[in-house]
């Protein structure tokens, strides 16, 4: 706190020059960064978070297709055959898994990027552990109660919730979908975001329409409780308002309830475009948690397939919605999963927790590619081999704070609470 | 849409007697059905549970304390840590600060009942007999006023409106002690018919002549308060109009002889003996208590299956409170599923309800300070959500209980939905803290009770039957254990990474991570549920 006074005042004029370790203010106002808390204000640039909850298989969604008779010996059970994997343009090495023909076309086109072997130093297996060092971007062995994007957005709004929704910031300054606001937007003492609770209760409230329970007395009253829970939510309004500017999204779109996550990502996009300044938005979708049959016996079908074909299509989706809309330069998306999984498969067609796995970024303006190299999968492998980090997750975030949402460097270590060098992806 | 008619009767209900019969009774007649009570009533009958919420003779509470010293101000004649109703001096300095006391106090006697209808009562007969602490003014009276209401909570209802009209706060409230035989005051003369015993309903034909009648009945009441802690009503003959009293058609055109002396206070006598001969104070009474207890609106239905025969056995048993209760809360009509979960919960009821159910320990005799401090915390809370008690809006109590067409729906606005929401979230996250003391859930302690907490779905079911009234949608318990408890993961399969992790909890309690871990999805998991609209259901 003392710190953002202090740079404060030196923007109003005050010269202290030697407390940021002898650089002289004028080269520091010469920088896009002190001037940044108000260019993130201002310009309307949008991260959408997906989280793929469970620990995403990374070696069946991304395959190292250049270690091609090591991946088979090691998963001779869910292997996926090598003529239906899906080739990436300029990366013969890698392929991805058969069921993302949409995420595949993005990335041939230059839209999607994939950072290989994300983690952290001393992971850890525990599904809960795991997704609260993800979510508040703290070291393993450290616990912190807030989350890396609520700090962020504490950075940008210190006085939140004081005085919110005002003129400068109307809006939400984050959106989940799901009932809870996830730990990733909670701030170090409020949470930043809002909880739209799910698809039908984002249209009932967006009609104006509550759970007709009215068939008895309790029903009637809690009818009126519901009714009156939306309108007195405080963003409700300008929720409705925005959604209701928007009133054709793009025809890729899967039909309501086929897709859950695609049925979350259309919510997102249609607030976008209907011109909310929310910064942040998360959506979720579970069920990674693949210890066992994750393929049927044609290895490209079964529950891991069906997953990835929901990501790939709602991703796929979203990126042509947010041309329909007009909007796709302002958006960028990532994904991430409490983890990735063991290398060797288990004898139940499955795979156990493991350590490092893709995060797969897109968007108009990030850099394509794939960042890092293919993990190196033994020749023997063990039980309990993982694919060690090629990079710390924070380094993701540092590269989306600093040259996404224009952060100064100091105020991107601050909220990550340590260096960690960006990752070329935008 | 049309909501279906509750229809179900009077007669003594024989259906099922388990967990949910016994929390539908304790909800609406205690402050929140707290668990271990749930299990005891279970475990009897529901005779048996009646005759102790009825019968139980409960402790009359010690009276308020000198908790209030600061900075400011040193009360010289009431030692810290004594009772106050003693004082003889009151001033600017102390009146306040008692009134707080009061408050906190009343809000203490509420959270540390017994399992007895007497406090519920206490606060019917306060929304009945309304008087607003900041007019009366003098918090001896308002303290003697309440001590008034739990004495007769659940005696006779004539008795008690015999004391109320020569109690000193209603004197002063109503302006009972300004009536006199040269300047009648109608106030009381007119709110003891339209607000305490006839009402204003169809069956109440009472006139206006009536009302100066009984206002020159009346005459002559005024309060003596030579000596602060004796403070009392008395009748001074001097004032009262010695005439005769002529009443209209309503009350049989009958006349109270005008009476000399202090003969004349006998007055009183004859004008409640008129009043009660009409069957329409007994129906009155029980619309109320059926709006207090079952459902806010009497329909056709219920007037004619319940209020009149409810009435009947309220005369018959020469207005004795305990009788008409009794019947009510026995009812097939009480128990009707119907009838469960469909009064929005008061703040009071919200408020306290929600430290009972979850066995908030408050700070004990020792730490009076921060005792009072605290409990006056959730009296403040209610009184944000529209519920000051000792101060309701009016003479008429709060329009939860009388205003067409919303009636209970009033506690719900988008002032205090809000807040309702905030409070609940506040006693998970941080609750309040006065010093050292701190009043808060405990998530883990009250889930250590439960009966399976290891298993994610018994856990849900047990905390949904716990704190609804209502069933929940299966989705919605679907989302809890899949969003809150195990966090995306899905299926039976998942199950289990909540169970290791309770399991590692009772096991490894130093393990500081996984205890975090539970404790928070604990947390997430109450203040979701707690935010849900069917929470204010009871």
């Amino acid at each position: 706190m003392k710190r953002r006074q202090f740079l404060r005042n030196t923007i109003s004029g005050v010269v202290l020059p030697t407390f940021l370790q002898g650089i002289s203010l004028k080269a520091l106002a010469g920088t896009p960064g002190l001037h940044a808390r108000h260019a993130v204000l201002n310009d309307d640039r949008v991260l959408v978070l997906i989280q793929l909850a469970g620990g995403n298989d990374g070696i069946n969604t991304v395959i190292p297709f250049d270690q091609y008779s090591a991946y088979t010996a090691a998963r001779p059970n869910i292997y996926l055959p090598a003529e239906k994997v899906l080739r990436l343009n300029g990366f013969d090495a890698t392929a991805f898994n058969p069921a993302m023909v949409n995420m595949q076309h993005l990335f041939n086109e230059g839209r999607l990027g994939v950072v290989q072997a994300v983690s952290y130093p001393k992971p850890n297996f525990s599904h809960f552990r795991a997704t609260d060092i993800w979510m508040s971007g703290s070291d393993s062995d450290k616990v912190v109660s807030s989350g890396w994007a609520g700090r962020f957005l504490q950075d940008i709004y210190p006085q939140f919730p004081d005085n919110f929704p005002n003129e400068v910031m109307p809006d939400p300054l984050a959106i989940q979908v799901g009932a809870v606001v996830s730990t990733a937007l909670q701030g170090p003492l409020f949470t930043m975001g809002m909880a739209i609770s799910n698809p039908a209760g984002f249209y009932k409230l967006v009609e104006g329409k509550v759970n007709v329970n009215a068939n008895s007395r309790w029903g009637e009253q809690l009818d009126y409780i519901e009714l009156m829970s939306q309108k007195t939510d405080q963003y409700a309004t300008v929720i409705k308002n925005a959604a209701q500017k928007v009133t054709a999204q793009s025809p890729v779109w899967p039909a309501a309830g086929k897709n859950p996550l695609a049925d979350q990502l259309k919510i997102v996009s249609r607030l976008i475009a209907g011109g909310l300044k929310t910064k942040v938005y998360m959506v979720s979708t579970g069920s990674f948690d693949t210890h066992a049959k994750q393929t049927e016996t044609d290895t490209t079908t079964g529950t891991h397939a069906k997953l990835l074909q929901r990501v790939s299509e709602a991703i796929g989706a979203f990126m042509a919605d947010l041309q329909f809309l007009q909007t796709e330069q302002r958006v960028m998306g990532m994904t991430f999963s409490e983890f990735g999984r063991r290398i060797k498969s288990n004898a139940s067609g499955g795979t156990d927790h493991g350590a490092a796995a893709p995060v797969f970024y897109f968007g108009h303006a990030i850099k394509p590619g794939i960042v890092g190299a293919n993990p190196v999968i033994p020749e023997k492998v063990n039980v309990n081999d993982n694919v060690p980090m090629q990079f710390d997750f924070r380094s993701l975030y540092t590269s989306v704070l600093q040259n996404w949402f224009n952060m100064p460097a100091q105020d991107v270590q601050q909220i990550l609470m340590g260096d960690f060098a960006p990752v070329p992806i935008i | 849409m049309e909501i279906p008619a509750v229809t179900s009767s009077l007669k003594k209900y024989k259906g099922k007697w388990g967990p949910p019969e016994v929390k539908h009774l304790l909800k609406r007649t205690l402050f929140g059905a707290r668990k271990e009570d749930i299990d005891l009533f279970a475990s009897k009958s529901l005779r048996h549970t009646i005759q102790h919420l009825l019968h139980t003779e409960e402790p009359t509470p010690a009276p308020p304390i000198n908790h209030y010293n600061d900075e400011k101000y040193t009360d010289e004649e009431i030692q810290a840590g004594a009772t106050w109703i003693t004082a003889t001096k009151l001033n600017g300095m102390n009146s306040g600060r008692r009134r707080n006391s009061f408050k906190a106090w009343w809000l203490g006697c509420m959270l540390n009942q017994q399992t007895t209808l007497r406090e519920k009562m206490v606060l019917f007969w306060h929304n009945h007999f309304a008087t607003e602490m900041k007019t009366v003014d003098n918090p001896t009276m308002i303290y003697k006023h309440n001590v008034l209401l739990r004495q007769y909570a659940l005696g006779n209802f004539k008795a008690m409106v015999r004391a109320i009209t020569v109690d000193a706060a209603m004197l002063k409230y109503l302006n009972g002690n300004a009536n006199t035989r040269k300047a009648p005051d109608e106030n009381y003369g007119r709110e003891l018919q339209e607000l305490f015993t006839v009402g204003k309903g169809p069956g109440s034909q009472y006139t206006e002549e009536d009302v100066k009648a009984a206002a020159r009945v009346l005459t002559g009441f005024r309060i003596n308060n030579k000596s602060l802690p004796d403070i009392h009503g008395v009748f001074d003959a001097g004032r009262h109009d010695e005439s005769d009293k002529q009443f209209s058609a309503f009350y049989n055109n009958q006349v109270i002889k005008g009476r000399k002396g202090k003969e004349g206070e006998a007055e009183l006598d004859e004008l409640l003996d008129l009043i009660f001969r009409q069957p329409e104070v007994a129906r009155f009474i029980c619309r109320k208590l059926y709006r207090f207890f079952v459902y806010h609106q009497v329909d056709e239905a219920s007037e004619k299956n319940i209020i009149e025969p409810l009435a009947h056995t309220f005369r018959q048993n020469n207005y004795d409170i305990k009788p008409v209760l009794e019947r009510l809360l026995s009812s097939r009509h009480f128990f009707d599923m119907g009838n469960r979960g469909s009064i929005i919960k008061s703040p009071v009821d919200l408020a306290v309800g929600l430290c009972r159910e979850f066995n908030i320990t408050f700070p004990g005799e020792e730490s009076y300070v921060e005792q009072y401090n605290c409990w006056f915390n959730i009296q403040t809370i209610a009184s944000q959500m529209q519920q000051n008690i000792g101060d309701p809006p009016n003479v008429a109590g709060w329009p939860a209980y009388y205003q067409e067409p919303l009636y209970d729906k009033s506690w719900i606005s988008s002032d205090t939905l809000p807040k309702r929401t905030a409070f609940t979230d506040r006693m998970v996250n941080n609750g309040f803290a006065r010093t050292s003391k701190k009043i808060l859930i405990d998530p883990v302690l009250y889930t250590k009770q439960l009966s399976a907490p290891g298993d994610p779905n018994k856990l849900i079911d047990e905390l949904a039957a716990l704190l609804y009234a209502v069933e929940l949608p299966v989705e919605e318990k679907q989302y809890m254990k899949t969003g809150i408890l195990l966090q995306g993961l899905q299926g039976m399969a998942s199950d289990h990474y909540w169970t290791d992790a309770w399991n590692k909890l009772l096991e490894k309690p130093a393990d500081a991570a996984n205890v975090r871990n539970v404790t928070n999805k604990l947390k997430n998991l109450l203040k979701y549920m707690m935010s849900l609209p069917q929470y204010q259901l009871m």
